[in-house]
C-alpha cells in the first residue's frame, strides 16, 4: 500500500463522513445505496428558472439535454414532450407556464 | 466481508469499487471521461455508480447506463459490474433490507401469500442463462431519430440468471379459475402519486411456463442493485420491460391489465415487422414481446484498420427470442457473398451465441455485415425498420474496415 493510497482514503472518507468503514461494511443492514450527483445543468435560455422548476422535480436535465436536435427537433417536438409530461405523467405544470417552455426549449436545445 | 484492499484500491483511484453487497459509500459527481455514440448528439459522460465498472450515463435521475459495446467482446456473459441500468421513475430504493423484504402474491389466488427472500431460496432453484435487452436498444440510430432514450447497442448483456419459478410460487397461492394475467410491482416508484407506478403484465399461461422466473442471483452473486436487488423478474426471450426489479408485488388478475406501461407505454404495430413507413403512425399495436434476432461483431469496430492479406478473424454474438442461433453468416463485400461462421457453445436458446469466421481482406475498405437466422427461420432485415417509439432494431449490422 502506498502513501498515496492512505491519504486518498483518508480524504474520501473524511469527505463522505464515513468514520469506521469496516464497521459500516459488515455491521450495516439494510443495504444502503447512495447514486452520485446529478451534472447535468440547463443551459442559460430564457425563463430557465421556470424549465428548472417545472422539469426538474421527476427527472434530471440529461434526459432534455440527450434528445435528438435539428431542425425537426424544435417546437413541435417538444411541445409533444411537455404535453406528455403533463397528460401521461402528471406533471403539475401552469397552463400559462407551457408555451414558456416549449420556447426554452426549443431555442435552446 | 468487504475487501478492505480493493476499497482501498478503489478508494486511490478517486473512486469506490465495492465488492460486496452492503454498506455502500456515497459517491462524488465523476466526470471520468466523455464517449461520443457514433449518431448526432450522441456525447455521453464515462459514470462511475457502487458495484459498476465505468458505465456510458445517459440519465442520473433515475438512472440510465449503458454498457460499453467493448464488454460484449471480452465473453459470452456480461459481468455483472458491466450490465446496463434502466428506470422509469426516480424514486428508486436506496434502503433495501434483504431480511425484511417480502414479495407478495395476491389477487384471484386461493391463498394470498407473503414469501421472504429466505423463504424463496429454501424453494428448489432454477438457472438460465438469457439475454435481458432494453426495447430501446439502439434507439440512437432510428432515421427519423425518435423521442426516448438515445441509446447505441448498449442496453443489453446475457448473465446466468437463479431464482424459483414463477409457476411454483403461483401454485403455493392457487391461482383461480379465470385468471388471465398477472401483474408485477417493485420497489420503485413514481414522484408524483399523478404518475402511473411502473407495473407489467404477463399473460396467465406465460407466467405458468415454468421458464419466467424470480430471480434473486445473477452470474452466481446477489443482483447489483440496480439490476434489481434482492429480487427481479426474469422473463427469458422477452424485452427487458418486462423483467421488473426490487419485485415486491405480484397480482392475478381475471382481466387484461390496462395500466399505462401495458395500454399506452411499450407498444409495437401490430403486424409481422412491427414497423410502419418512416414518420408514419401504426393503424393497431399490441404490447411488446419476444425479441427479434441480433447479431453483432464485437473485435472489430467500426473504423477499423487491419492487415490486409493476412488473416483476420472476426467474432462476434447473436441472440433472438428463444427459439435458439441456427446459423450466422458474414459477408465481406457489402451483402453480396455470405460465409458462414462458426458457432460458439451452446448455453441455452436464451442466451448469446458466439461466432467466430477468419477473413482474408485485400488492401482497401470492405464493408463487413453479420446476419443470423434463428430455429424458425426468422433474420434480420438488410435495411432498418421504423416505428415511433424506436424498438425493436435488428437491422443487419456493418462495420467498415481499412485493410492495408
Amino acid at each position: 500500500m502506498t502513501r498515496t493510497h492512505v491519504l486518498a482514503l483518508t480524504a474520501a472518507a473524511s469527505l463522505t463522513g464515513m468514520a469506521g468503514l469496516d464497521l459500516v461494511a459488515v455491521d450495516a443492514k439494510p443495504v444502503s445505496y447512495e447514486l452520485p450527483a446529478e451534472s447535468a445543468a440547463l443551459k442559460p435560455g430564457p425563463n430557465l428558472e421556470l424549465v428548472q422548476g417545472n422539469c426538474t422535480g421527476c427527472h434530471s436535465i440529461d434526459y432534455i439535454q440527450t434528445q435528438p436536435r435539428g431542425p425537426q427537433f424544435k417546437k413541435d417536438f417538444w411541445q409533444a414532450e411537455v404535453t406528455k409530461m403533463i397528460k401521461v405523467y402528471g406533471a403539475p405544470i401552469d397552463e400559462r407556464d407551457v408555451s414558456k417552455i416549449v420556447d426554452y426549449l426549443a431555442a435552446t436545445y | 466481508m468487504l475487501d478492505r484492499r480493493s476499497l482501498i484500491k478503489g478508494a486511490g483511484a478517486g473512486v469506490y469499487a465495492l465488492g460486496t453487497g452492503i454498506g455502500f459509500s456515497p459517491l462524488e459527481a465523476l466526470a471520468l471521461d466523455t464517449v461520443t455514440l457514433p449518431f448526432e448528439n450522441g456525447e455521453r459522460p464515462l459514470v462511475k455508480y457502487p458495484q459498476k465498472r465505468p458505465m456510458i450515463g445517459l440519465t442520473s435521475r433515475p438512472p440510465q447506463l449503458e454498457t460499453p459495446f467493448s464488454v460484449f467482446n471480452e465473453g459470452v456473459i456480461t459481468p455483472n459490474d458491466a450490465f446496463f441500468v434502466r428506470y422509469h421513475l426516480a424514486g428508486i430504493p436506496l434502503s433495501i433490507d434483504p431480511d425484511t423484504f417480502a414479495v407478495e402474491i395476491k389477487g384471484k389466488v386461493d391463498k394470498p401469500t407473503k414469501l421472504s427472500l429466505q423463504e424463496l431460496k429454501q424453494l428448489d432453484a432454477i438457472e438460465v442463462v438469457a439475454v435481458n435487452q432494453c426495447s430501446g436498444n439502439s434507439r440512437g440510430f432510428f432515421n427519423p431519430r425518435v423521442a426516448g432514450g438515445q441509446l447505441a447497442n448498449g442496453a443489453m448483456g446475457n448473465a446466468r440468471w437463479r431464482g424459483v419459478p414463477l409457476k411454483t410460487v403461483l401454485d403455493k397461492a392457487g391461482v383461480q379459475r379465470g385468471a388471465r394475467q398477472v401483474t408485477f410491482g417493485g420497489l420503485d416508484e413514481p414522484i408524483s402519486d399523478k404518475t402511473p407506478d411502473f407495473i407489467k403484465a404477463l399473460d396467465i399461461d406465460h407466467a405458468r411456463d415454468g421458464e419466467v422466473m424470480l430471480a434473486y442471483a445473477m452470474n452466481g452473486q446477489d443482483l447489483p442493485v440496480l439490476n434489481g436487488f434482492p429480487l427481479r423478474l426474469v422473463v427469458p426471450g422477452y424485452y427487458g420491460t418486462y423483467w421488473v426489479k426490487h419485485l415486491n408485488e405480484i397480482n392475478v388478475i381475471d382481466d387484461v391489465f390496462e395500466g399505462f406501461w401495458m395500454k399506452t407505454a411499450y407498444r409495437i404495430p401490430d403486424n409481422a415487422c412491427a414497423c410502419v413507413a418512416p414518420g408514419t403512425a401504426p393503424k393497431a399495436t399490441i404490447p411488446i414481446n419476444r425479441f427479434d434476432v441480433r447479431s453483432f461483431i464485437t473485435n472489430v469496430t467500426d473504423g477499423a484498420r487491419v492487415k490486409a492479406g493476412s488473416e483476420t478473424p472476426l467474432k462476434g454474438i447473436a441472440f433472438d427470442g428463444g427459439y435458439g442461433i441456427t446459423a450466422v453468416a458474414v459477408s465481406t463485400d457489402g451483402g453480396k457473398i455470405w460465409t458462414d461462421a462458426t458457432l460458439g457453445q451452446d448455453l441455452g436458446k436464451y442466451s448469446f451465441r458466439e461466432w467466430q469466421l477468419p477473413v482474408k481482406l485485400a488492401a482497401g475498405t470492405h464493408e463487413i455485415k453479420v446476419r443470423a437466422v434463428n430455429r424458425i427461420g426468422q433474420s434480420q432485415p438488410s435495411e432498418p425498420l421504423w416505428n415511433p417509439p424506436g424498438y425493436m432494431r435488428n437491422v443487419v449490422e456493418t462495420v467498415r474496415v481499412t485493410a492495408a
